[in-house]
């Protein structure tokens, strides 16, 4: 099963196994990873997951659509290019080793 | 010095928001959640989207794993009812006869179904949808239909006729009103939503009255409208609103009117106690302070979070703005603000490029917008609202005006 580390906004990481196919807002959420706070659901409405993708794997995964673009334009910590919702995040095979930090704020 | 701590009635959103707020918020006395439900607190908004479709599963709707009460120190008591309120003991009595004492009483016990005033609505097969258990009912029947009828053409009964059209049923929508969603949004909103549904294949019948359920055996084989007319059914799913859970407040002596009646803090007359979510009717800091009560998620968790800080000893009054979704077919509705009591309304994008916002303006003032595959307009559109920043009718028309631009200096109100 593909892992994904969540580094915290002090440094903090966890590395949890994340089944393919779920979102990284998933894996965060059912492994009580803090600092993804995910209000709408996953339905990319409040930019509560939101995330920074490291550099190295921003190439695999596919580009944010027009509705996580808006969202991001909300997010609590202002976006930079590597932010994305973590909601729209699936994981695949590809991803092992996937690091996304996660914002000082998600509110 | 007290061991009593807060006491949270209801699991639903508003519920499991404050109780996971309180501990986010560094608050350290002992949080008690209550529900009526035999299950860890779950979101509502899959039960009638990804949930019946079949591309969300149970366990996903799930708000955390049932570790994380235990982990936040949140003492979550299931399959119970509060049945009174003593306030001056400051305790809260359950069905099982136990009794619980607070400091903070949170009141986040939601609403129930309204249900089907004509004959014959007491068949097996006339469905409603709130909780997960009804959601798991209606999926399960929704299986073996085919001629399924939904009464009511509010946000709830169109998504779950378009989940049913997109499973291949053959689905009716009925509508008492003359246009669908007509509570909460534009004409133009309605009759895009219209076209949709019966471009897929629904057929959709406004300004009609059911008259009567007829069937045999217990179960519905057809429902006959005030104009005579009737549609053959074999699963009826009623979605024609919600009652708030008023009861126990005002057997307490609370307040209650169109909800349980709070003020900016949502706090009832009792400084111990508050009321969030769809049961509590508040001044609304987006309708001018007209109080209001509103359904949705955002409502929930927003509240629940000016809540919490309040509790942990951060008092602030409640003034997100808000907003709210709906999802059928492949269409996102986005809507933010309060269009009621609007005086202007313009509109950005065309139906036939299926791309439009519509710009509700009040004096002059943009008060809400509605968006439909639109989503840039929504989010830029939340902040402008929130800010006040101003924008001219004029503007909104104009597609050549950048709105990101306009609302670059503003700050958003999440």
């Amino acid at each position: 099963m593909p892992k994904v580390i969540y580094v915290s906004h002090s440094g903090d990481r966890k590395e949890i196994d994340v089944p393919v196919g779920t979102t990284v807002m998933a894996g965060a959420l059912k492994n009580g990873v803090d600092g993804i706070v995910a209000e709408c659901g996953g339905v990319c409405m409040c930019s509560t997951c939101h995330v920074f993708v490291d550099q190295a794997f921003l190439g695999k995964i596919p580009p944010a659509d027009d509705t996580e673009e808006a969202v991001l334009e909300i997010a609590a910590i202002e976006r930079q290019p590597n932010s994305r919702l973590s909601c729209q995040i699936k994981v695949t095979e590809d991803l092992d080793g996937l690091i996304v930090v996660m914002p000082e704020k998600q509110r | 010095m007290t061991l009593a701590g807060t006491v949270i009635v209801g699991t639903g959103q508003a519920g499991f928001q404050t109780a996971a707020s309180l501990r986010t918020n560094g608050y350290q006395e002992p949080v008690t959640l209550i529900g009526e439900e035999p299950h860890i607190p779950y979101q509502r908004p899959p039960l009638s989207k990804g949930f019946p479709l079949g591309t969300q599963d149970r366990e996903s709707i799930d708000f955390r794993p049932a570790q994380f009460y235990a982990d936040h120190r949140i003492d979550l008591i299931t399959s119970r009812r509060v049945t009174a309120i003593d306030r001056s003991a400051r305790q809260v009595a359950l069905d099982s006869g136990l009794r619980f004492s607070y400091d903070k009483l949170i009141l986040a016990v939601g609403a129930r179904n309204r249900l089907l005033p004509a004959p014959g609505a007491n068949f097996e097969n006339v469905l409603y949808l709130r909780t997960v258990d009804e959601g798991v009912a209606f999926k399960a029947r929704l299986a073996y239909a085919q001629n399924v009828v939904v009464i009511g053409g509010g946000f709830v009964g169109l998504e779950l006729a378009a989940v049913a059209s997109s499973l291949g049923k053959r689905v009716t929508v009925v509508e008492a009103l003359p246009r669908l969603m007509s509570r909460a949004v534009a004409p133009s909103v309605s009759e895009f939503f219209f076209d949709l549904h019966r471009s897929k294949g629904v057929k959709v019948v406004c300004g009609a009255a059911v008259s009567e359920l007829s069937g045999v055996n217990r179960r519905v084989t057809g429902i006959t409208l005030s104009d005579g007319a009737h549609h053959p059914a074999d699963l009826v799913l009623a979605g024609i609103g919600i009652l708030p859970n008023v009861e126990l407040a005002s057997e307490a002596g609370l307040p209650t009117s169109n909800g349980i009646a709070v003020d900016e803090f949502l706090q009832t007359p009792d400084e111990n106690i508050f009321a969030i979510g769809d049961c509590a009717e508040f001044p609304c800091a987006f309708a001018a302070g007209q109080r209001l009560r509103l359904e949705s998620v955002q409502n929930a968790a927003d509240q629940a979070q000016t809540v919490a800080a309040t509790i942990a000893g951060r008092r602030e009054p409640y003034r997100a703005l808000p907003w709210f979704w709906t999802d059928q077919f492949d269409v996102k509705l986005q809507m933010a603000g309060i269009s009621h009591g609007r005086d202007q309304i313009v509109i950005r994008g065309s139906a036939e490029s299926r791309k439009l916002s519509v710009f509700y303006f009040k004096q002059g003032r943009l008060a809400a917008i509605d968006s439909i595959n639109r989503p840039l307009d929504h989010m830029i559109g939340r902040k402008l609202i929130a800010a006040g920043t101003p924008l001219t009718p004029e503007q909104a028309a104009d597609e050549s005006i950048d709105l990101k631009k306009l609302s670059s200096k503003s700050q958003v109100g999440h």
